[in-house]
């Protein structure tokens, strides 16, 4: 159980700059999710923390203990690989008390805790059988038992779904974050699933290149991407961009698109030159009264909703709509916006402007 | 402070660097050992303690590719003044060259046997393995250890039996008796580690060329031997190492048509008995074939030995 | 242009019955999803349409034509795999004209640059052609493999999974381009899929498949609102179906044993009261975590609720399914 923070931590190997400047903080008992594309440095920045890689420059505090230079071994963590790393001459029951009988604890202390994982992760009735046969889930489980078994003061686990297929990957997802919810321990935990970071995470950090884009929790970042990289990373279909030149000052509440007006948070700076009005798929509406009107080119059904692809005066558009509404391909319809969630970015940086709605929510560095 | 558990730091590099160079050093010895004797004159071969540093000659190379015979002083001074440098060399101890050595022919053959062998070897490997790997074949676990059994003891065991059915067949001391012989001793070990090879490569390959409409053997030749060219490289030069140093079979299968090089350098004579840096400079020459093969598959072959360690 | 049908199909390997005696008749120009988890026989249906496995019984046609002894060269059908279908050693060029210089189609140099130029065109890869095809990013290798089953024009593509080791934003893209290619050349599309969004949106038909058997066929709206199983109706619709004792609320119908209730088919604020056991923002929509009478039910509600954990919400069915003890829909 412990605090994590991270200052200006920078990761270089060689003349490859991995993670730049970084500084974020992992409350006790967070389920905190790394998330990007591969190439990010999310499972560098992880590995610094675990004590894998050394940082650079910059601080690792762990539970309040400057634990930057020190090794793995000397941190008190658990590391869950992606693949399932367990030792394949030892049956369930070994594998997961190799920790602790590397670490010399009494026999008696040793069965106690095992005996206490398995119930937790309920797999009392396999300890006695080898790694061998197992299925994917229980493989997992016994890596996780022997992550748990130790009780370290934080959980760090890359990609540890990865390698599943789709069904097995939600329900082991589920499971996790169950477990989670059971122990309290504060764990992080690296994806390139934009979906499972959502679901899972109380806290997530979006990393590109090396940098943090954005940092906070799940519907906040959906809501207000700090950058465009972030507004296309989540959601899916991501956030709508549609270009416009125009200047925008602070404390303007409505933007012209095209000619036609639409309100949006009241702006807190003010930027001049190529603009992005950025709307998420399910923030569309239609409405015949409206002059802004979109060609619709496809749609494709989802059972509760449907995608429908319009090209608009300012580039292709997806709408998340009820199923219910039917909708010919070939038309044109009329296109409100839900001025609640409506992001201006700046086209050349790709950063978005402040305003009255996304002031709270962009934090990154 | 560029700590990392995956790369080693300055100190440990250092280390580890002397203890390679170290054991190269070692294990070169030998190799330095010969190909400096074939530089030296047959005295100084043999002096003891040994000579480091010595004046070097071409006597050693020059006999070896050379007969030569002594004659009188007043024979010598009828054949004129010798007007190329070995024969200078040969003339200085005293005699004339009648003609060239057998060493030429012997490492000829050992060229035809060797490479011949590998060829077959890989030839019929690559199919017997393709087969083994991508085939329904019966029995197919019992056949592969069939074929691996072959190795288990060693080939000279059956040296005699192999002698009589070569005297039969009218093989003995012929190309083909030799090539058959190396290939039926290299061919097991080559259908296994080329079935390893090819299993690696996935069979949505070929799948894909049939559907495009391409038959089994052009799938098999378009498709899988070009990515397995690396496992049949690394698997012909075992092949090769095999074929071109063998000894036993050498000896006692051959003698004057198809005699390999191995059995002949050690019977290189001098004048005074053994000619050491003769003897010498055969090794070294003999070395360079395979040397120059391994370096120009190296990269091949580094892939092919680690292999297993590579698979997913 | 052809249609496909299957009759009476079966096939085992050992004895592991992976197709069991199955018909389906795919349009000529349709696009069928075949739609099922691991295991249900989605693949050996492809393999066997390609000629790649002959099946144990039952009868395959091509455009009218049987395909009994008709190896997969002469059946005019293309497949893109999974993964694995670039050949490493050849570059992006060579790739795609590999297809087009097999013998029996005795082309010209001209038409397969040609052909090559046309097709990279339409995928966009036009400046990766010269790339050994080792050097591509994972979305443009399977736009090349794509493009090798284009290339060749057959009347019957065949995909198997081909877009999922790609991340979510590509296959999005690549969903739309498929689907669009497919429109406009007219050709047959058989696509396999564990994944429940491909199905939905570009199947004209979905056969959803449960252990080697057709349990259903028809339009994904079709299934989605009209499913002949407990079984369909889990395949598609996130978050998955409830699936609740039928007596659990009024009105079922006799010899129902389970409910099934979509989010859609669950009216928020009416009826009886469950208790909010979690909220779960996922962006685009947000789902409550629910308590019904001990039973757990996961719905969906908007993506700003004001509600939060332990609070109560009234609940209603709202034309809902209802399955007997066996898992079939009770009409």
């Amino acid at each position: 159980m412990a605090q994590i923070r991270i200052e200006n931590v920078r990761k270089e190997f060689g003349d490859f700059t991995a993670v730049q400047s970084s500084s974020f903080t992992i409350e006790d008992g967070e389920f905190f999710m790394l998330l990007g594309p591969s190439g990010c440095g999310k499972t560098t920045t992880l590995r610094m923390m675990a004590g894998l890689e050394l940082p650079t420059s910059g601080q690792i505090y762990i539970d309040g203990e400057e634990v930057s230079q020190k090794p793995a071994s000397q941190r008190d963590i658990a590391f869950v690989f992606q693949m399932f790393a367990l030792y394949p001459h030892m049956n369930v029951g070994k594998n997961i008390s190799y920790p602790l009988r590397c670490q010399g604890v009494s026999k008696s202390e040793v069965k106690r805790r095992v005996a206490e994982v398995a119930r937790i992760l309920a797999i009392e009735d396999i300890l006695d059988r080898p790694v061998g046969g197992l299925s994917g889930g229980d493989r997992q489980r016994v890596a996780l038992g022997r992550a748990i078994v130790r009780e370290p003061k934080a959980f760090f686990m890359d990609e540890p779904l990865g390698a599943l297929d789709a069904e097995f990957r939600e329900h082991m997802s589920q499971e996790l974050r169950a477990l989670h919810d059971r122990m309290g321990a504060t764990t992080v935990y690296v994806t390139h699933d934009q979906l499972e970071a959502m679901q899972m995470g109380d806290k997530i950090v979006v990393m590109n290149h090396g940098v943090v884009e954005q940092f906070g929790v799940p519907q906040a970042i959906y809501d207000w991407p700090a950058t465009k990289f972030v507004a296309e990373f989540i959601g899916s279909p991501s956030m709508n961009f549609l270009n416009f030149h125009a200047m925008v000052g602070k404390g303007m509440t409505s933007v012209s698109l095209s000619g036609t007006e639409f309100t949006v948070p009241e702006m807190r700076e003010g930027a001049n030159g190529d603009l992005i009005f950025g709307i998420r798929p399910e923030h569309i509406h239609l409405d015949d009264a409206s002059s802004y009107k979109g060609l619709v080119i496809a749609t494709e059904y989802l059972g509760t909703t449907q995608i429908v692809t319009f090209e608009t005066p300012n580039g292709a558009l997806k709408a998340r709509l009820a199923s219910s509404e039917s909708i010919t391909v070939g038309s044109q319809i009329g296109l409100t916006f839900d001025q609640r969630t409506i992001t201006i970015f700046v086209a050349e940086t790709g950063r978005a402007l402040l305003s009255a709605g996304n002031e709270g929510a962009l934090r990154n560095g | 402070m560029s700590y990392s558990v995956t790369s080693p730091s300055v100190r440990t590099k250092w280390f580890a660097g002397i203890l390679v160079v170290g054991y190269a050093l070692i294990t070169l010895m030998p190799l330095v050992w010969i190909i400096a004797t074939g530089f030296k004159s047959p005295s100084d071969a043999i002096s003891y303690p040994p000579k480091v540093t010595f004046e070097p000659t071409m006597e050693g190379y020059v006999n070896l590719f050379t007969t030569r015979t002594r004659v009188t002083e007043e024979t010598l001074a009828t054949v004129g003044e010798p007007t190329t440098w070995y024969e200078r060399i040969v003339r200085a101890q005293g005699m004339v060259i009648t003609g060239p050595s057998r060493y030429g022919e012997r490492f000829m053959n050992s060229v035809i046997i060797g490479f011949g062998s590998t060829l077959l070897c890989m030839v019929l490997g690559t199919a017997a393995a393709y087969a083994f790997s991508r085939f329904r074949v019966p029995m197919k676990d019992d056949l592969l250890f069939f074929i691996l059994s072959t190795r288990m003891m060693p080939p000279i065991a059956v040296a005699i039996p192999i002698f009589l059915m070569f005297r039969q067949l009218g093989l003995n001391d012929t190309y083909l008796g030799m090539i058959l012989l190396y290939t039926a001793v290299n061919l097991s070990l080559s259908v296994w580690l080329l079935k390893g090879f090819i299993d690696e490569i996935p069979i949505e390959y070929e799948e894909a060329a049939l559907i495009d409409g391409y038959t089994r053997f052009q799938a098999f030749y378009k498709v899988v031997l070009p990515q397995a060219a690396t496992g049949i490289a690394s698997t012909a030069i075992f092949c090769l190492i095999f074929a071109w140093n063998e000894y036993a079979f050498a000896v006692l299968l051959t003698s004057g048509n198809a005699q390999t090089a191995p059995p002949f350098i050690p019977t290189i004579i001098g004048v005074a008995g053994k000619d050491w840096p003769a003897v010498a400079a055969g090794a070294t020459i003999f070395l360079m074939p395979v040397m120059v093969f391994t370096i120009l598959l190296r990269k091949h072959l580094l892939r092919g030995i680690t292999f297993g360690a590579v698979r997913k | 242009m052809a249609e496909v049908t299957l009759t009476g199909v079966s096939k085992s390997f050992g004895i592991d019955v992976a197709l069991d005696e199955v018909t389906m008749s795919i349009p000529d120009g349709s696009f069928v999803v075949l739609l099922g988890p691991t295991g249900a026989g989605k693949t050996t249906t492809l393999r066997l349409v390609s000629g790649l496995d002959v099946p144990d019984a039952g009868q395959i046609t091509i455009g009218g034509r049987s395909m009994d002894g008709v190896t997969p060269a002469q059946r005019d059908v293309a497949m893109v795999f999974q993964q694995y279908s670039l050949y490493p050693h050849l570059s992006v060029r060579q790739n795609l004209a590999f297809p087009l210089k097999a013998p029996q189609l005795k082309m010209t140099p001209e038409e397969i640059a040609q052909k090559v130029g046309e097709v990279a065109e339409v995928l966009q890869i036009s400046h990766k052609l010269d790339n050994k095809a080792t050097a591509l990013s994972g979305g443009e290798m399977q736009r090349v493999s794509i493009g090798r089953a284009l290339v060749r024009s057959p009347s019957v593509y065949l995909m198997d999974e081909p877009l999922s080791s790609l991340d979510a934003k590509l296959r999005s893209d690549l969903r739309m381009e498929l689907k669009r290619i497919q429109a406009s050349s007219g050709a047959t599309m058989l696509y396999v899929t564990h994944d429940q969004i491909e199905a939905m949106t570009m199947a004209t038909h979905v056969g959803v498949l449960d252990r080697g058997r057709v349990v259903q066929f028809g339009s994904p709206r079709e299934i989605y609102e009209n499913p002949v199983s407990i079984y369909a109706a889990s395949r598609l619709g996130q978050p998955r179906i409830n699936l609740l004792p039928a007596g659990l609320f009024p009105g079922a119908p006799n010899g129902a044993d389970k409910i099934g209730l979509r989010p859609e088919q669950i009216v928020q604020g009416e009826g009886e009261d469950s208790l909010v056991l979690r909220v779960e923002h996922l962006g685009d929509q947000t789902r409550l975590h629910l308590s019904f009478k001990d039973h757990d039910l996961i719905t969906v509600t908007d993506a700003h609720t004001s509600l939060n954990t332990g609070d109560i919400v009234k609940i209603r069915p709202n034309n809902p399914f209802y399955f007997d003890v066996d898992g079939a829909r009770l009409a």
